[in-house]
C-alpha cells in the first residue's frame, strides 16, 4: 500500500518534472542560439511548436579523454531538464564506435577524432552530420616534479626512460605519432596503452616515466602528474566530432545535450577541462 | 511393438544388461522428452553459433597473408612461450600447494583454499591491477625487487608470464587437490611403514598415481593461460614481440582491421580446439 502512494507521488512528481523541463528547454535552446544559429534553430522550432517534453535517459557514448568534462556536463543537464537522466559509456573511440556499428543502443556520439567519428557515417549510423565541438592538443605526462627533467619531445627518446604511448589504432597514439613524425623522431616506448586513460595511469602508478596524452588528461589528473608542453603537439591537434546516431532512443532529449555541448556554457566547461575551441 | 520388446527382453537375458539395454531401445528421439531436448539444443546452437559466425565471415583468401605477416607469428611465438612458461611456474609452485591443501590439515585451511581459488572468480583486469600494486616497479614488493635487484615486471616478458601464472595456476591447484583427495591416502602409509621418507612418499607414489589430475590441470592451465587477456594488458602492457600476446593482438586489431582481428582469432580457435580434443576423455575422465 505504502509502496502504490509512494509511486503515485513520484508519478506526478515526474509530470510536474517534465513540465518543468520544457520551460527550461526552451530557455537553454534559445540562449544557445546565439552561439551555433545553424544547429539550434530548427531544433527550437519543433520544440515551441509540439511540446517539448524532454524525458527519458540520453545514452552518450563519448571518448575516454571527455570523461570529467561531460561528466559535469550531464549533470548539468539533468538539472536544467528534470525527469531526464545521462548516462556515459567512455572508452577509446575505436570500441566506441565498433559498437555503435555493432547495434548498441546510443543517442549521442562523441569522438576524439574524424577518423573514428567516419567509422560510424560510413554505416549510415549518425543521423546528423557530425560538428566539430572542441579540439585536444597532445602534451608530456611526467612524474610529479619532473624528476627526468623532461623538457621537450625529444628528451623522451633517451635511453632508459620508460615511455608509454597510446597505440597507434587510437587517436592519441595516431596523434602521438603525427607529432613524432613531425619532428623526426623515433621512439620505442615501453607499452601501446589501449587508451589514452590507461596510458596516464601507468604514469600515475609511477610504472612509467611518462605518457604522451591529451593536454585535458594532465589537468584532470590534477598533482598526480606533471604537465610537459611541446611545440610539435601544435602539429597534431586532434577535432572531436559529435553526432546524434540513426537509432537513438531519445532523439529529443539528445539533440538538446547537444546543443548545451555546444552552447557557451558547455564551451566553458570544456575550455576550462583544457580543451581548445573549434 | 510387443514383440519387439519380447526379443529383446531375451537378447537382454542373454547378455546380462537388462536396465542399460532398454534405455537405448527406446529410440534416440523419442527416448529425450521434449522440454528437455528444445533447450538443450538451443544451448548447443547458443555456444556454436558465435564460433560458426567467426568461421563463416573468416577473410579465407586473405587468411595466408593475414596469417604469414611477422606481427602474426610475433604474438603467437609469444603467446605460445608465455603460457608454456606459466604453465611450468603452476606446476612448480601449483603441485605442493595442491598437496599441501589436500594432505595436510592446519587452521584455516578452508580459508585458504578459499584465497586460492579467488583468482578464478576474480575479473582479469582486479588481477592485473593487483599485480601492479604488489609488483609494479612502485608496488609493496616491486620496489625493493627494483632497488635491489633492478627487475622491473611490468612491460616485460616476464610480467607476462607472471600474471598469465597468477590467472592461470588455480586451475591446475584445483584440478590436482581434487585428483589427491580421490587418491587412496593408503599407498603413502604403506610407503611410510616400508621406511620411506615423506618426501620419498610423495615422489615415488604420490606423484605417479595422480599424473594423469596434473596433466589434466596443466592443460587447462596452459589454456587459460593462453586467453588471458585483462591481467596481461593491465600488469604488461602492449608492446609487439615483447608483451603483445594473441589475445591482445585480437583486440587492438580489432579497433582498426577486424579481418585481421579474426584471423588472429581463428588461430587461437584452432589451438583451444586443438588442446581440447588432445585432453578429451584421456585425462577430463575420473581416474579408476
Amino acid at each position: 500500500m505504502t509502496r502504490s502512494t509512494r509511486r503515485t507521488r513520484t508519478r506526478t512528481l515526474r509530470v510536474a518534472g517534465v513540465g518543468a523541463a520544457a520551460l527550461l528547454a526552451l530557455s537553454a535552446c534559445s540562449s544557445s542560439d546565439s552561439d551555433s544559429s545553424s544547429n539550434s534553430s530548427p531544433k527550437s522550432d519543433t520544440s515551441a511548436s509540439s511540446s517539448p517534453k524532454l524525458s527519458g535517459t540520453v545514452t552518450v557514448f563519448a571518448a575516454a579523454s571527455l570523461k570529467e568534462s561531460f561528466t559535469t556536463l550531464g549533470k548539468e543537464f539533468e538539472k536544467a531538464n528534470p525527469g531526464t537522466k545521462v548516462t556515459f559509456n567512455f572508452g577509446g573511440s575505436d570500441t566506441l564506435a565498433a559498437s555503435i556499428t555493432g547495434g548498441a543502443p546510443a543517442d549521442v556520439f562523441a569522438a576524439a577524432s574524424p577518423k573514428t567519428m567516419a567509422i560510424v557515417t560510413d554505416k549510415k549510423d549518425a543521423a546528423t552530420t557530425p560538428a566539430t565541438f572542441v579540439r585536444n592538443q597532445l602534451e608530456i605526462a611526467t612524474l610529479p616534479g619532473n624528476p627526468d627533467k623532461v623538457a621537450s619531445l625529444k628528451d623522451l627518446t633517451k635511453s632508459g626512460l620508460k615511455v608509454v604511448l597510446c597505440d597507434k589504432t587510437v587517436p592519441c597514439g595516431a596523434a602521438a605519432q603525427k607529432a613524432l613524425d613531425a619532428s623526426k623522431l623515433k621512439l620505442t616506448p615501453a607499452s601501446y596503452e589501449q587508451d589514452v586513460k590507461s596510458a596516464l595511469t601507468k604514469v600515475e602508478l609511477k610504472e612509467a616515466d611518462a605518457a604522451v596524452v591529451y593536454k585535458t588528461d594532465v589537468k584532470a589528473a590534477g598533482d598526480k602528474v606533471e604537465g610537459v608542453e611541446f611545440p610539435e603537439s601544435a602539429k597534431a591537434i586532434n577535432d572531436y566530432p559529435i553526432a546524434l546516431l540513426k537509432d537513438a532512443p531519445t532523439p529529443e532529449a539528445a539533440k538538446a545535450f547537444i546543443a548545451l555541448v555546444q552552447s557557451a556554457e558547455g564551451q566553458k566547461v570544456l575550455t576550462a577541462a583544457g580543451f581548445l575551441q573549434p | 511393438m510387443t514383440k519387439l520388446d519380447a526379443s529383446d527382453a531375451a537378447a537382454d537375458t542373454l547378455t546380462g544388461g537388462p536396465r542399460r539395454r532398454r534405455v537405448r531401445t527406446g529410440g534416440r528421439a523419442a527416448g529425450v522428452p521434449l522440454p528437455l531436448l528444445l533447450p538443450a539444443l538451443v544451448g548447443l546452437a547458443f555456444l556454436l553459433l558465435p564460433l560458426i559466425a567467426l568461421l563463416i565471415r573468416a577473410p579465407w583468401r586473405d587468411l595466408p597473408n593475414q596469417l604469414t605477416s611477422t606481427a602474426v607469428w610475433q604474438a603467437l611465438q609469444l603467446s605460445l612461450v608465455c603460457a608454456t612458461a606459466a604453465t611450468g611456474v603452476s606446476l612448480v609452485l601449483g603441485v605442493p600447494l595442491a598437496w599441501l591443501l589436500a594432505r595436510t590439515d592446519f587452521p584455516g585451511r578452508g580459508f585458504v583454499r578459499a584465497l586460492v581459488t579467488l583468482p578464478l572468480v576474480l575479473p582479469p583486469v582486479v588481477g592485473g591491477v593487483a599485480l601492479l600494486l604488489a609488483l609494479g616497479r612502485n608496488g609493496v614488493v616491486g620496489q625493493w625487487l627494483d632497488s635491489w635487484f633492478g627487475i622491473t615486471l611490468p612491460f616485460t616478458t616476464a610480467g607476462v608470464v607472471v600474471a598469465e601464472a597468477f590467472v592461470a595456476m588455480p586451475f591446475l591447484v584445483i584440478s590436482v587437490e581434487g585428483t589427491l583427495r580421490a587418491a587412496d591416502p593408503r599407498y603413502e602409509e604403506a610407503a611410510a611403514t616400508l621406511g620411506a621418507s615423506r618426501f620419498t612418499a610423495f615422489r615415488r607414489v604420490t606423484l605417479p598415481l595422480i599424473a594423469p589430475g596434473i596433466a589434466a590441470g596443466a592443460v587447462l592451465a596452459w589454456a587459460r593461460a593462453l586467453g588471458e587477456f585483462g591481467a596481461t594488458i593491465t600488469f604488461a602492457g602492449n608492446f609487439p614481440g615483447r608483451t603483445q600476446t594473441m589475445p591482445l593482438a585480437v583486440y587492438l586489431a580489432l579497433q582498426n582491421d577486424p579481418a585481421a582481428a579474426i584471423a588472429l582469432s581463428l588461430v587461437l580457435l584452432a589451438v583451444s580446439i586443438a588442446v581440447l580434443a588432445g585432453l578429451r576423455d584421456r585425462w577430463t575422465a575420473a581416474p579408476s
